[in-house]
């Protein structure tokens, strides 16, 4: 039984050690030597895996998701309630928001009594699971297929979205209901 | 002394010390680059064309950052330090002969600052006050680290030298001589010393790997056990100095590999290069040759670094020690057999 647990390779590449005296010609380290040697120059001819990133791009898979949105209805009124689910799923603790009661004349912005005042992620701090979405009840908030990465910056305010960032343009709504209109 | 006899020499001396310098800095962004390559990556690849200005870059940073000194009594010698590793880096070049001679304005220029006689005794003297660089800085930054850096260079130059020379005397016998512009003559067409002494050139080449502080010999700076060793204190210029010295001493010692063992300025068909077509042309193209087996050479270097693990301090002992001096004797004794036999 032992015996066959030790001779188990899962890579297939087991080795025993041995401790086995070193003769004179492995003391001068020499064929070892030229063996690393020869293994170096051939990664030397390699392609090599660098992307040059500013001129090149590396390709995304196409179930990529990042960059949130928070959606509108065909309406164009924003969909989040301010429920906070999404920033109680969070992980990593990346969703704020500051909750407001609609006044009678905003029933065009917004679709529920209550909505999201101030909603803010932190770009520094979410990790892109796509929790938020899982979450929310009312279909605000999803992970986008937009390609387009966090900008850099000097200053982490910079990494703060607020809804300046995150609102789907009204213009793009009104397009999804025409859209869907025609359908 | 006539005057253009001193202008001559001032001349190849510039000449001579710019190259060098050169070199040294190229060797960094070759450094880098080879480093790269053999790890699949590219390599510093923004300033100017494949990084070529990067040596510049290197040094504007170096120059513009804190000169720090630490806490240490010995204030003048840790300024001495690196002085002394950069003059003595620079001092070696003086007797290698860069090719034959040239013949302009109606006189014969030797390629090569001195001739002097005794050329081989004179590198291995300044070579090994080349480790007082080392000692001194590491011994005047007041840290542990440095003191134990500048210990271990210390110990495996001594232990080196030892194997280093003992593996000259035996191309010596075959020579005669000990001037190197002599040796690169004898080595004409293909008669390269390193076919008739190769063990000779295997030992020189180890030992060369470890008076250098190259990897797998770099116990002295090996930055995973102490920080950066004997300069772990400087910073600046004078830390620019150390790593410049590092690379100088590598130019040098291609160059010295080429010259002793791989026919100096020596290219095939390089007599009738002289006869056929000029004396000028068949020296440049020497120099050139030359030029190419000291980059072979200064690749090889950052071919092993990055293949090789650091050696173990008892390793290094042991293999300096017990196997290539030993080696070394062993090859003085059969080259003595084989020229009482065969001359
Ligand atoms: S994607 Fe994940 S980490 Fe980012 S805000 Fe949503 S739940 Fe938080
Ligand atoms: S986005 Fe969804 S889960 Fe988050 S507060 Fe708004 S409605 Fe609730």
């Amino acid at each position: 039984m032992s015996t066959t647990i030790q001779n188990i390779s899962l890579s297939g590449r087991k080795k025993q050690v041995s401790n086995k005296e070193m003769t004179f010609l492995e003391n001068l380290y020499l064929v070892a030597i030229v063996k690393g040697l020869l293994i170096t120059i051939k990664h030397f001819f390699r392609k090599k895996v660098t992307i040059h990133y500013p001129e090149q791009v590396r390709e995304m898979s196409s179930v990529y998701r990042g960059q949130h949105q928070l959606k509108r209805d065909e309406q164009g009124r924003e969909n989040c309630t301010a429920c906070g689910l999404c920033a109680l799923s969070c992980p990593a603790e990346a969703i704020t928001m500051k909750a407001a009661e609609r006044k009678p004349n905003e029933k065009h912005l917004y679709r529920e009594e209550k909505y999201a005042e101030i909603y803010e992620i932190n770009m520094l701090r979410c990790i892109f699971c796509g929790l938020c979405e899982e979450a929310c009840p009312k279909d605000a908030i999803y992970l986008t297929t937009s390609k387009v990465l966090v900008p850099s910056s000097y200053e982490r305010e910079d990494f703060i979205f607020g809804k300046d960032k995150l609102v789907m343009p009204l213009d793009i709504a009104m397009q999804n209901a025409q859209l869907k209109n025609a359908n | 002394m006539d005057s253009a006899f001193i202008i001559e020499k001032s001349v190849v001396i510039l000449v001579v010390f710019a190259l060098t310098m050169i070199m040294a800095m190229y060797s960094t962004w070759a450094e880098r680059k080879v480093a790269a390559f053999l790890q699949d990556r590219v390599g510093p690849n923004r300033a100017g064309w494949g990084g070529l200005l990067q040596p510049l870059a290197d040094g504007l940073k170096l120059f513009s950052k804190e000169e720090f000194s630490p806490n240490t009594p010995n204030k003048f010698l840790f300024v001495v330090g690196p002085a002394i590793a950069m003059s003595t880096a620079l001092m070696t070049s003086a007797v290698i002969p860069w090719g034959d001679k040239l013949h302009l304005f109606g006189r014969d220029i030797l390629l090569q600052a001195t001739d002097i006689d005794n050329a081989l005794l004179y590198i291995f003297a300044v070579v090994s006050v080349g480790v007082y660089g080392i000692m001194i800085g590491g011994w005047a930054s007041n840290n542990k680290f440095s003191l134990m850096g500048a210990v271990r260079a210390a110990s495996q130059m001594v232990s080196y030298e030892v194997a280093m020379g003992l593996s000259m005397i035996a191309l010596l016998m075959m020579t005669g001589t000990l001037s190197l512009r002599e040796i690169s003559a004898q080595q004409a067409g293909m008669n390269w010393n390193v076919f008739y002494q190769p063990v000779s050139f295997l030992i020189f080449l180890i030992c060369a790997f470890a008076e250098t502080n190259r990897t797998p010999f770099d116990l002295a700076e090996c930055e995973s056990e102490l920080i950066g060793g004997y300069h772990t204190e400087y910073s600046s210029m004078k830390m620019g100095f150390y790593l410049f010295a590092e690379y100088a001493n590598m130019f040098i010692s291609s160059a010295i590999l080429a010259v002793l063992f791989f026919g100096g300025y020596n290219y095939p068909g390089m007599q009738w290069m002289v006869e056929n077509v000029g004396v000028n042309t068949a020296n440049i193209l020497g120099f050139l040759a030359l030029f190419i087996k000291i980059c072979g050479f200064i690749f090889f270097y950052m071919w092993v670094r990055w293949t090789i693990p650091r050696f173990r301090y008892d390793q290094l002992m042991h293999l300096g020690w017990k196997v290539l001096i030993p080696l070394a004797i062993l090859n003085i004794m059969v080259t003595g057999i084989c020229l009482l036999l065969f001359k």
